[in-house]
């Protein structure tokens, strides 16, 4: 069994005098397994988040990326690997930008050369025509930034998307394409995803593994169809009861 | 003689353009209403001009009767005296429809002074007893609290307990548990349920949420770019959908649904 | 732009164009010399002299263009050193977190109670009149209030998902703060800056007028409404030029800014 990816090990956040946000969370993310973080708010997930994409540290425990720490050294080979979607697709595009300039950032920060033909691929891999790239994001709506963003996340070739709320602020039609998107990047790609959210119906069609956090501890971790199907622990049994269904 | 009547609304913007586009429903007392769309329905927008409460620039034309006021045409003082004890409005977002510089106990004592005549102790004993209504049961602390020092639960209860102090024949609620967790959600339509039914309150519920309005309304409508594509009891429009984007949209919302359904098998 | 934007941008911009000329063309041909103080003490207009002369038989045109170098000077000026240094200060505080934050914005809250032309006559009191010592001044007095807006603004788009999104692309801070910060706030500031310029030209007008200014014989609008004063009823020429001069200047700066304001809108940019 090869090392996962990502790997959070015993990782713990507390703010300086403050209680603690995050604490004793252990989580691991293979490679082909799709992983869910599902919580409310409060729960710790964006602190996780920023956590888990080197954006903050840890105060107690580390992040592993390919079976060792991650470290500043590493940051830049971790970045080539993983990239992050957001939630909200009004603040995830600078607005001076064009699609294109968006899109290949990731290249130049990474120092992965400008080659514009990558920004094209990134673009037709999400749906979106070449001519986009000398558009600005005011003239697209949020399911199609949202795209954008994606494209941005896969310029680089990365093995993991790491994806906090991507569906949340869009309608229920425009959520089943992106989710689709994300499923079918996942497979021609080879693209794992490490999904942050707290809709559950998303979390069952795309992810193999979930994980539940509560007040900054993980109350329950395993295959999504146990977790969901047959929850342990009685707060994933209230998120479950409190998701409204549709009448059978 | 229905509690509300909408003939044929349509609001069009300054350049023309319409967003609403001859919509026509009417809501019995003690009925609960589904108004289902996505964004870019009209759905908010026409709560708002059932209200009376289009932002400037936008025209309405058609009919509107709520409690038998003409609400496109009647003046300001005569819309003014239908809102809130005739019909009040609970919104998306608690933390913008609270006034942030005032405590939560006085802004319920508001309405309650001004549609019940209250004042004083018997004031004060009917803001705690809204508030117990809404099951914020730590009163005190919550009544002198400000709506940012509340959770968004909290303050959308808070929003609740003004909107039903005016004991109104209709309560319009606009996505109301769209921005809040889904326990706490749960928690709020529970609540909204119940006080509806113990006080006959009539309900004109508008949410994106097909699950959501499908536990709560019995008849409903489907908004799409401003007209009424599709209309009936809610279980018939989620069961047997005849309009093409109401077939789209509920099968988005069964492909989420059924993934769920299976694990729990 | 809608009509009226658009109007207000032309009006304003003749009113401040024109002078602009006018200084321009001051630098290679005056009509007479400025010590020139033949035409005799307040003439009336004629005999080569636009406007007449002042008390000391100066032509009034030749020193009106010479006050509109000074006012010119300072206001690109004073706002150069205070957009400077203004909105480098506002970058830090918009960095700084927490008590360095509050820090922060208490000093600049200090500092803007503080009168901008106090603040500027504290200043030439202590270095001296001159004209760089005014512009510095009142430069000083500008950086508070420009620094205060670009903390803001800064914190506001830092708290953006698209700065959050580059750090994770591996754009180090100083090109996030050159590609995304600062071509975001820049419109907004940069329109804060224009109507401070119409600030800074009255202030050294004000400054002129107490005698804290450039020092005589250096004409300057403010100076020459001061020199004007004793003969105000009996030869108005030589109150009303400086006093108009001015009012243009100031009207049309602040019409070029209302009039740029669109500019701040990223939703008017245009796809290529």
């Amino acid at each position: 069994m090869t090392d996962p990816i990502l790997e959070a090990d015993h990782v713990g956040f507390t703010y300086r005098g403050g209680a603690p946000v995050l604490e004793d969370v252990s989580l691991a993310v293979h490679q082909g397994r799709n992983v869910a973080l599902v919580g409310e708010s409060g729960a710790g997930k964006t602190t996780l988040l920023r956590i888990l994409l080197g954006l903050a540290r840890p105060t107690s425990g580390l992040v592993k990326f390919d079976g060792s720490p991650l470290t500043r050294t590493r940051l830049r080979d971790y970045r080539r690997a993983a990239q992050a979607v957001f939630q909200d697709p009004y603040s995830s595009l600078d607005p001076r930008h064009t699609i294109g300039r968006i899109v290949a950032e990731p290249l130049r920060g990474l120092g992965l050369g400008t080659d514009r033909d990558r920004v094209t691929d990134a673009l037709d891999a999400v749906g979106l025509p070449a001519d986009t790239a000398g558009r600005y994001p005011h003239e697209f709506s949020g399911g199609q930034r949202q795209r954008i963003a994606i494209a941005r996340a896969v310029v680089c070739d990365p093995r993991l998307l790491l994806a906090d709320e991507p569906v949340s602020a869009l309608d229920l039609t425009t959520r089943v394409r992106i989710v689709d998107l994300l499923a079918s990047l996942g497979v021609e790609r080879d693209l794992t995803i490490l999904l942050v959210s707290h809709d559950l119906g998303v979390v069952a069609e795309l992810c193999q593994q979930t994980a539940v956090l509560e007040h900054g501890r993980l109350v329950e971790q395993g295959d999504t169809a146990a977790v969901l199907g047959a929850p342990s622990h009685p707060y994933t049994r209230k998120l479950l009861a409190s998701v409204p269904r549709l009448p059978s | 003689m229905s509690l509300l009547t909408v003939d044929g609304l349509s609001v069009r913007d300054q350049a023309g353009t319409s967003l609403v586009d001859d919509v026509s429903f009417t809501v019995e007392p003690g009925d609960r209403t589904g108004l289902i769309g996505e964004s870019g329905s009209g759905k908010s927008l026409t709560a708002l001009a059932v209200t009376g409460l289009l932002p400037a620039g936008l025209t309405a034309s058609g009919e509107i009767r709520l409690g038998g006021v003409d609400m496109i045409r009647a003046s300001e003082r005569r819309r003014t005296a239908v809102r809130g004890r005739v019909a009040s409005v609970v919104f998306q977002e608690p933390l913008t429809a609270l006034d942030p510089l005032m405590p939560a106990g006085r802004q319920i004592a508001g309405p309650l002074h001004r549609f019940q005549g209250l004042r004083g102790d018997a004031l004060r004993n009917a803001v705690r007893a809204a508030l117990d209504e809404v099951r914020l049961t730590d009163t005190d602390r919550i009544a002198r609290a400000y709506p940012h020092q509340l959770s968004g639960g909290q303050r959308q209860r808070v929003a609740i307990a003004m909107a039903l102090a005016c004991r109104p024949e209709l309560l319009i609620a606009d996505e109301p548990t769209t921005a809040l967790d889904v326990t706490v959600q749960a928690e709020i339509l529970d609540l909204l349920d119940r006080l509806v039914a113990t006080h006959g309150t009539a309900l004109l519920f508008i949410t994106h949420d097909l699950p959501v309005v499908a536990n709560v309304a019995r008849q409903a409508y489907v908004l799409r770019a401003g007209r009424v594509v599709e209309s009936g009891p809610t279980l018939d429009i989620i069961e047997r959908p005849t309009d093409p984007y109401t077939r789209t949209l509920v099968e988005s919302a069964r492909r989420f649904d059924a993934a769920l359904g299976r694990d729990r098998d | 732009m809608s009509r009226r934007r658009s109007l207000t941008l032309a009006v304003g911009l003749t009113l401040v164009l024109i002078p602009a000329v006018a200084v321009i063309v001051s630098f290679f041909w005056l009509p007479f010399s400025p010590d020139d103080t033949s035409g005799g003490r307040l003439a009336p207009p004629g005999d080569g002299h636009l406007l007449g002369t002042d008390k000391l038989g100066r032509d009034l045109f030749t020193q009106l263009l010479l006050g509109g170098r000074i006012a010119f000077a300072t206001g690109l000026g004073a706002v150069g050193v205070g957009g400077v240094l203004g909105v480098s200060l506002g970058l830090l505080a918009g960095f700084a977190t927490r008590w360095l934050d509050d820090a922060a914005a208490v000093a600049l809250d200090i500092l803007i109670a503080f009168p901008t032309l106090l603040l500027a006559m504290l200043i030439v009191a202590g270095a001296g009149a001159s004209l760089g010592t005014a512009i510095l001044a009142i430069g000083f007095g500008l950086a508070a209030v420009v620094a205060r807006l670009t903390r803001v603004l800064v914190k506001q788009v830092l708290s953006r998902e698209y700065i959050t999104a580059a750090r994770v692309a591996g754009i180090s801070w100083p090109r996030i703060v050159a590609t995304h910060v600062l071509p975001n706030i820049g419109p907004v500031v940069l329109v804060n800056l224009a109507l401070q310029t119409g600030l800074a030209v009255l202030a050294e007008a004000s400054l002129s007028y107490l005698g804290l200014g450039t020092p005589p014989p250096n004409a300057s609008w403010g100076r020459m409404l001061f020199e004007a004063q004793a003969t105000v009823l009996t030869a108005p020429r030589a109150a009303i030029a400086p006093g108009v001069a001015l009012i243009a200047l100031v009207i049309g700066v602040n019409l070029t800014a209302d009039g740029l304001r669109d500019l701040a809108d990223p939703t008017r940019r245009r796809s290529r």
